[in-house]
């Protein structure tokens, strides 16, 4: 599991009597040892001669002084009451959406949370529970992650899920980096779409640093993504889309496929990143040749608090899931003939395979992908359709009422629930002048795309209503006049 | 605890048996080594006709809590896997120097041999271990 855990308050008090201490001069450490830490000092002394210094201050003394023991500034203690107060001043600073509307996605989605994925990630047993090694006690867990294993392959048309990764952008850097390995021998090329989140690729180089693969494809113009498949080669790992992409625009499944076809030819593999909500309306990525489907979890039950924690998913076909990363939970029989279920193809991670595991993921977001299972449950088929229907016409709604505002231009093409538009005024003052209504516009796309400066990127939700569409719109109209 | 060693076969020092069939020699690994693995989970083969040099990986075996790669006992050219092991990778504990072969390899110098260990000097070397 993730964040949730590390920060769990029982470990603080690490942080407050044995930590600290190692830090402070060498002739007070010695009476701090802690319960915490199971170092004696003859550890210490075989540490510190193995390393050749004579003491912990030697060790540190390659900290320039003035940082060694900073004085922190810090203001005084508070009481309990004190610091609720500071804290709530400090919260009423932010600007919140609960009294505002808003018309940013660009890759976290401001969707409704029914209650009851609350009331079942808020159980301890699940909000508490680490890796299940123990499938013996662990069998609620083990569910949970296989149902929601169940459901992201159901719902990308993939065959296996494995159980969640750090967020969307991680999730397609491992996407890659599998793809690299996918074959006996490694390839050095990967083809990734300018229209891929710029964040997610700038996730992708960085994970792929110091790796002989090399990423290209995403210095073409944002409107000619189609073109790579002209420059598939053989030593080309995958290619690597976003179906509806950044801009919100939606590819046709022929065209996916075609684009599949074209790297599968070369032996390449073909990696979808897609917005999960798209899918209960859209062909789903299995559906069109993806070997691999990926993306940010976070619009199934997830809020948006402040980019994270959030989850990654990623989902593969049957053939690769030797080579996928991640934790993957698999059903199975007890001695009994009993269905139970235990973490499976444990060998393919690092505390096993050591240097020679293809990917460092161990661990999980595991609270935010049971929210992510509790959400698709509670909704089902139809309503997680009904959800991207609402999207859908909201957002088309939206665009009809912008494009025939004088100065505005809607760029053109099929898309899901995000579209950018070209504005009269720069993109940050219009934005400005939005928020002064009470309304959070779209993204600045300028900064991404600099052929698309002056362009911002709206999205529209199921929980935009008619009202504040109709308000968006009108306020434009008045900020470009 | 005894370990069984074949003398109509030579060992690698990882593990590995080689065994001459006519011109191809075939590979597997020993009963030590399948008993250090614990239950083999999953076998991972190279495609016949693959390459690989002396001492070379060609593949891995997994077990519940280990993964150990395979090496090549003398260098030459993979002509037949045993694909049993795709269903049934138990077969490795069970019958580590029969049913449980990995593969037949064309060697490219069969002389590779020479430089293994016979049963005798094997058994002396596991003892040790």
């Amino acid at each position: 599991m993730g964040v949730q855990q590390y920060n769990h308050s029982s470990n603080l008090p690490v942080f407050h009597s044995s930590i600290l201490p190692i830090f402070q001069p060498s002739n007070e450490s010695d009476n701090a040892m802690s319960s915490y830490i199971p170092n004696t000092d003859a550890d210490r002394a075989a540490m510190l001669a193995a390393v050749g210094v004579k003491s912990i201050d030697e060790l540190f003394r390659v900290v320039p002084a003035a940082h060694r023991f900073p004085a922190l500034n810090l203001p005084p203690p508070l009481s309990e009451p004190e610091a609720l107060r500071e804290l709530d001043r400090l919260q009423a600073m932010n600007a919140g959406l609960h009294d505002r509307c808003c018309f940013l996605g660009a890759g976290a989605y401001r969707h409704f949370i029914p209650a009851v994925v609350d009331f079942v990630i808020s159980r301890a047993e699940f909000y508490t529970a680490y890796t299940p090694y123990q499938p013996e006690v662990s069998q609620g867990t083990l569910q949970a992650h296989f149902e929601y294993q169940s459901m992201m392959a159901a719902l990308t048309g993939m065959e296996v899920a494995v159980v969640s990764h750090y967020d969307g952008g991680t999730a397609l850097a491992e996407a890659v980096l599998m793809a690299a390995h996918a074959g006996r021998e490694p390839r050095r090329q990967a083809l990734i779409s300018p229209t891929v989140h710029p964040q997610y690729r700038e996730v992708a180089r960085t994970y792929l640093e110091g790796t002989d693969v090399e990423i290209i494809g995403d210095e073409l113009p944002h409107d000619r993504m189609l073109a790579l498949g002209e420059m598939l080669d053989p030593d080309t790992a995958c290619v690597v889309v976003q179906n509806p992409d950044f801009l919100g625009r939606l590819y046709t499944p022929a065209e996916m496929q075609a684009l599949a076809d074209r790297a599968h030819a070369v032996g390449a593999l073909f990696i979808v990143s897609a917005y999960p909500i798209s899918l209960g309306l859209l062909a789903p990525p299995g559906s069109y040749g993806a070997d691999i489907a990926v993306g940010e979890g976070q619009p199934l039950g997830n809020p948006l608090s402040f980019g994270g924690p959030y989850l990654g998913y990623f989902t593969t076909r049957m053939e690769h899931v030797r080579r996928s990363p991640g934790r993957l939970v698999g059903q199975t029989a007890d001695v009994d003939g009993k269905r139970g279920l235990v973490i499976t193809l444990s060998t393919r991670e690092q505390h096993i395979r050591r240097e020679k595991a293809t990917s460092n993921i161990c661990s999980n977001q595991a609270l935010n992908a049971l929210a992510a299972a509790a959400y698709l449950a509670a909704l089902g088929k139809n309503g997680l359709r009904r959800v991207a229907e609402l999207c859908y016409h909201k957002a088309h709604y939206a665009a009809e009422l912008i494009g025939k505002l004088p100065g505005y231009e809607v760029l053109p093409g099929p898309f899901f629930n995000e579209f950018a538009v070209r504005c009269p005024r720069p993109v940050a003052e219009t934005n400005t002048a939005l928020l002064a209504r009470g309304i959070v516009g779209g993204y600045d796309l300028g900064a991404d795309y600099p052929a698309l400066a002056g362009h911002m990127l709206f999205c529209v939700t199921e929980l935009n209503t008619r009202e504040d569409i109709e308000a968006l719109a009108t306020a434009l109209g008045e900020i470009g006049q | 605890m005894a370990f069984t060693v074949q003398s109509d076969r030579k060992y690698a020092a990882s593990h590995e048996w080689a065994r001459p069939e006519g011109d191809l020699i075939v590979v597997g690994i020993s009963d030590y080594a399948q008993h250090e693995l614990g239950d083999v989970v999953y076998v991972d083969l190279p495609d016949p006709g693959e390459h690989f040099g002396q001492n070379e990986v060609f593949g891995a075996s997994e077990s519940v809590k280990a993964v150990a790669d395979l090496n090549m006992p003398a260098g030459g050219e993979v002509v037949e896997i045993n694909n049993a092991l795709v269903d049934h990778p138990e077969t490795v504990n069970a019958d580590p120097y029969g049913e449980g072969w990995m593969i037949k390899i064309r060697p490219d110098n069969p002389a590779d041999l020479d430089e293994l260990m016979d049963a005798d000097a094997y058994q002396q070397f596991i003892n040790e271990l």
